[in-house]
């Protein structure tokens, strides 16, 4: 439309636009773009510069800013284009100015001016353009300066302006909410404006305010369920009709203002039923956008007050979603699920292959999505399985950041759900050992302290057993040429304390490594105080012990190294280690006790040990101590704060300074905090009596089966976690497939699905791999699934004891035991036809239209002699892909001549004479789409305007959509 | 705040539109354009449309030689996002007819007038084809 006559630039302009579309490397464009900067630099400031050419002047600028180069030295001429009586130019200024400016550049100041001047235009479309600039360039300071003129335009007659005007207000909001708090029912009324544009918009702010504070907008909820189906009911204009779907835009923004107010509200939420219900129903599940909203959907359930219908519908969304051959679909129902399992944690099992093929593929993000999930549903039965997984995938990136993320993430797990001390420890030194530096403290002091308390105050044996095996497993660990100084400090910590403890190692070995520590760590200060200290206490308890101290000549030098250290701390250290040597052992040992990290220490604070002492004293005649409070007469520099409020009631001045807001102390606990377990973790019931209450909740049946069987354990961990959601009882919810079929049912179910999946997954013996570890993961299958609800009784009846050891290593009878139900060869046949023909593969169009795209892109390379043998099996292969895919899923977008077209095309050289033009029929949906004369058209204009495609290029002349 | 920039790149890594709704230093954009594009590039046909950066999720989407990326935060959904690039090519076809990297490049700024028709504050605003054409047709006309 009118932009083929575009062509005015100048042939400058046109060269360089050329010679940057050829560039071949970085520094190729690096040269073209100093050279330009130059010429501008020359030219820019000549006198009587045409509008046209500075305008194109101006465009050449942001070539330059955008690729990565500074213009500065021409931003005042972009700034003086603003000024222009011309609309185009004028708002190619303001555009220049917003893509170089941020709003606290000092020029802004000479725009303020010439905006507020723009506002009050009678040309809308200035006015537009002035609206744009404000919300872009307009800071703080400068919002009183235009916020009259933005408020007035809200009522203006055009809606493109009142659109505009409602963004600038956000804008403002966005910056400073103070500076437009008073203006907030605005977004209410521009909520019912006529044109949808204005409505549209305005759920921006609206979803702002709503996130901040839900409760104020509570009575909008009918509004919005009635816009939303209005709109589902395509009572807004075609033209915001997007691939037969009306306004989804603005359809998934209402879903997401919906999922904030439905929130915790029932009588909300109930009155969106509805409304979302039909959408279900209503969207297009075969086009990628219905996809997208049926996802917003499933995120407006998850949010909103459960309900069953909703529930389900969106459950099987999501298994249609994993069960999808693209992975853009995989991803979201990945994500979706992760959103659902909160309300209802079972729907995770019936798609445990589906979510374990995602965590073996190789697409890096579905891996990362699949193990936000797997975080999400650690429960103790499956954490050992989730956490080895995600140490594995940690040592195997490189990304620092996702690094750090997981290894809290390990920490947070292994914290809360670890089924034994021992694997808590083992967990944690790989955790340390392979990203140490990028955990919290708190994370070893937390290991220390697990280490010094073990299991509890009982059972000595077990506790010490815990300790030898840390102090072996340091030992075994220090071999390692470099470690974390976090993780040593640890160590030195554990060696220090319980090093000899057993009697395993002498103290000569242990001393003999901490000096090593010390030493291969010299210019870590705080790793050698971890370290002198750790010796004083070996050499304490071994002189407790009665045994004679030898001190190794390594340690002799580097305590006399260390008594005249530079660090005041350090020489402290090596001067009290001296002194307790120096001692006799009863001293010693009052000193430093051994294994006494986690007693209290008691402080006498009436030194009542005085007593006799201040009883002679009087006795002799010295003058009896009087209390603080009861000195209020004398005149005392120190006197108490009682006698400061007392003088300054009566003086009247005060001046010293206020006090200061005492903050409050007991509400934050943080949650490595050794706070008392039973309020931080609801303590399970017993078993027994859970049996007898009819399993309320499916949900958390499992996991508190589980943790009761697990005895004190669990309790000794959690005090360091947190629990991660409280434990849903959500009685209505609660899915009836596992709570009222038999055992029998379930299974035939779980076999149905694992069918499916063997049959895409031809290798029968890389499957039932995957159903093991499905198994430790989801703890899925019917075995296991017995266990909390219907084996409950049975079990505690029997051997209590040989449950826990059950239960602990859970896992590893899930791999030793056959996967609990093997296909027979038949029914795999069987569960091959059905997968073919009931599970079609949702297509998503574009992908496909990309991927034909792509394999006519390679035939051109073909023809510019590329690597036409290597490229040739992936096209194929990928078109086969691709018609398969159309086949099953019943949309005729090809006839199986088009693939013929397509292969011969890729052996036959001569079709391939048009660029451009693929021989692939196109989907309706792009009927305006690529059309072989248009572009051979512009082709030829445009090598007319000299720009030849040169053949480095190709693809430059491609029309992106066709 | 959704989305936090839109960037047009060529198969050769190289910048053909880029437009930020929270500012960058130069140098930041240009760590960051360098970063992604490498990342996005390296990935297969097949895989997901989505890569995750930093505290960004970066949604992109091919068209011929030219690579769409958009990044945006992390709740935002991102098959709409995928959709709305889509929107936003089809928008730009309308325009051009036949739209190509070329057009882009010899109209950065009405790429660029068309963008903000669709985008303010990072929110997507504006989503009718001839609402947002409408302003740009019109200024050509009138200049």
């Amino acid at each position: 439309m009118g932009s083929h006559g575009g062509f005015y630039q100048s042939k400058e302009f046109l060269d360089l636009v050329k010679s940057i579309g050829e560039c071949r490397s970085k520094a190729e464009e690096d040269r073209i773009v100093l050279n330009e900067i130059e010429t501008l630099k020359r030219r820019i400031s000549e006198p009587d510069i045409p509008k046209r050419k500075m305008k194109e002047y101006i465009i050449r600028l942001v070539y330059v800013e955008m690729l990565g180069h500074d213009a500065s030295f021409g931003y005042i001429h972009a700034v003086k284009m603003t000024h222009d009586d011309n609309l185009l130019v004028k708002r190619t200024g303001y555009l220049a100015v917003t893509l170089f400016l941020n709003e606290d550049h000092d020029l802004i100041i000479l725009i303020v001016n010439t905006i507020q001047k723009d506002l009050k235009s009678d040309n809308y479309l200035v006015v537009c353009a002035a609206l744009n600039a404000v919300c872009r360039l307009i800071n703080e300071e400068t919002i009183p300066a235009v916020l009259p003129q933005v408020v007035e335009l809200l009522g203006h007659s055009k809606e493109a302006v009142r659109k505009k005007a409602v963004m600038a207000l956000h804008r403002f909001y966005q910056r400073s909410p103070s500076s437009v708090s008073h203006l907030v029912s605005n977004f209410r009324k521009k909520l019912c404006d006529n044109d949808p544009g204005v409505m549209g918009a305005t759920l921006c702010p609206l979803f702002d305010l709503i996130t901040i504070d839900v409760n104020s907008y509570k009575d909008l909820v009918s509004s919005f369920v009635s816009i939303l189906k209005q709109v589902t009911e395509r009572r807004l204009p075609k033209t915001y009709d997007y691939h037969q779907m009306p306004a989804p835009f603005i359809q998934v923004k209402l879903l997401k203002i919906l999922a904030l107010l439905g929130s915790g509200d029932k009588h909300a939420s109930e009155s969106m039923y509805t409304v979302v219900g039909d959408l279900f129903r209503k969207c297009d599940s075969s086009s990628n956008i219905g996809n997208a909203v049926l996802y917003e959907c499933i995120c407006c359930v998850s949010c909103i007050y459960p309900n069953p219908k909703l529930l389900e519908a969106a459950t099987d969304v999501i298994s249609r979603f994993l069960k999808s051959d693209s992975h853009n679909l995989k991803y979201m129902g990945i994500d979706a699920l992760g959103r659902l399992i909160k309300t209802n944690p079972e729907i995770a099992e019936q798609h445990q292959l589906a979510v374990i093929d995602c965590l073996e593929d190789s697409d890096d993000t579905l891996k990362r999505k699949t193990f936000e999930l797997l975080y999400k549903m650690t429960k103790s039965s499956n954490v050992e399985v989730i956490v080895d997984r995600m140490i594995d995938y940690m040592i195997s990136i490189n990304d620092n950041h996702f690094k750090t993320e997981i290894a809290s993430r390990c920490v947070e797990l292994a914290e809360q759900f670890a089924p034994s001390n021992q694997w808590f420890i083992q967990t944690m030194n790989k955790v340390f050992e392979h990203a140490g530096d990028r955990v919290n403290i708190k994370v070893a002091h937390n290991l220390m302290r697990l280490i010094a308390e073990g299991f509890g105050e009982d059972d000595d044996t077990a506790d010490s057993q815990l300790r030898s095996s840390a102090v072996e497993s340091y030992l075994h660990i220090l071999s390692e040429p470099k470690l974390p100084s976090v993780f040593l400090q640890v160590i030195c910590w554990v060696l220090g304390e319980y090093g000899t403890a057993d009697g395993k190692f002498s103290a000569s070995y242990i001393t003999g490594k901490l000096c090593d520590i010390a030493e291969a760590y010299s210019n870590d200060e705080t790793m050698k105080a971890y370290a002198v200290t750790a010796l004083m206490k070996v050499y304490a308890f071994e002189m407790v012990a009665g045994r004679r101290v030898d001190m190794l000549p390594e340690c002799q030098s580097l305590i006399e190294e260390l008594l005249v250290s530079h660090s005041t701390d350090l020489q402290q250290r090596a001067y009290e280690l001296q002194a307790v040597i120096g001692l006799d052992a009863h001293a010693v040992e009052c000193i430093m006790p051994s294994d006494a990290s986690c007693e209290d220490i008691e402080v006498d604070k009436g030194l009542s040990f005085l007593n006799t002492y201040v009883q002679e004293s009087l006795a002799k005649g010295a003058q009896p101590y009087i209390p603080e409070s009861e000195r209020s007469g004398m005149l005392n520099v120190s006197s108490s704060q009682n006698q400061y409020h007392h003088e300054a009631s009566t003086h009247g001045l005060r001046f010293e300074a206020y006090e200061l807001p005492k903050p409050v102390v007991q509400s934050r606990i943080p949650p490595t905090a050794l706070a008392s377990s039973s309020e931080l973790v609801p303590v399970p019931e017993p078993l027994y009596s859970r049996e007898s209450q009819q399993v309320a909740s499916v949900t958390s049946v499992s996991d508190a089966g589980s943790s009761e069987l697990k005895l004190r354990l669990d309790g000794v961990q959690k005090k360091w976690g947190r629990p991660t959601y409280p434990s849903p009882i959500t009685t209505t919810t609660s899915n009836t497939t596992t709570q009222n079929t038999t055992n029998g049912v379930t299974q035939v179910d779980n076999l149905k699905t694992r069918d499916t999946y063997d049959s895409r997954k031809t290798p029968v013996e890389v499957c039932s791999e995957k159903q093991k570890l499905a198994a430790s993961l989801f703890g899925g299958t019917s075995k296991t699934e017995k266990r909390p609800s219907s084996g409950g009784h049975r079990i505690s009846k029997t051997a209590y004891a040989s449950k826990s050891s059950d239960d602990i290593s859970s896992v590893k009878a899930a791999l030793v035991q056959p996967p609990p139900v093997q296909p027979p060869p038949d029914l795999l046949d069987l569960g091959e036809s059905t997968a073919t023909s009931s599970a079609p593969p949702v297509v998503d169009p574009f992908k496909q239209l990309e991927g034909l795209l792509d394999s006519a892109q390679d035939n051109s390379a073909v023809n510019y002699g590329a690597t036409a043998a290597a490229k040739g099996p992936d096209i194929m292969s990928l078109y086969a892909e691709t018609a398969a895919g159309m086949e099953t899923s019943g949309i005729a977008y090809s006839t199986p001549t088009n693939r013929d077209d397509l292969l011969s095309g890729l052996s036959n050289p001569s079709t391939r004479s048009v660029p451009g033009g693929t021989t692939v029929t196109q989907p309706v949906q792009f009927s305006k789409g690529p059309n072989p004369k248009d572009s051979l058209e512009k082709d030829a204009m445009v090598r007319q305007m000299g720009v030849n495609p040169s053949s480095q290029n190709p693809n430059l002349f491609k029309d992106l959509l066709g | 705040m959704g989305i936090r920039f839109v960037l047009m790149v060529n198969k050769q890594g190289q910048t053909r539109l880029a437009q930020y709704y929270e500012w960058l230093t130069l140098e930041e954009r240009r760590a960051l354009e360098g970063e992604i594009v490498r990342k996005c590039l390296a990935r297969a046909e097949q895989q997901c449309s989505f890569v995750e950066h930093r505290n960004y999720k970066i949604v992109y989407r091919r068209y011929a030689s030219l690579f769409f990326l958009v990044g945006v935060d992390n709740d935002e959904n991102e098959l709409a996002i995928l959709e709305f690039i889509h929107l936003l090519v089809e928008t730009m076809d309308r325009h051009f007819g036949n739209v190509c990297e070329l057009d882009i490049m010899f109209h950065l700024e009405k790429a660029h007038f068309m963008l903000e028709e669709m985008v303010m504050n990072g929110c997507i605003v504006e989503t009718s084809k001839s609402s947002i054409l409408t302003p740009v047709q019109l200024m050509d006309k009138t200049s």
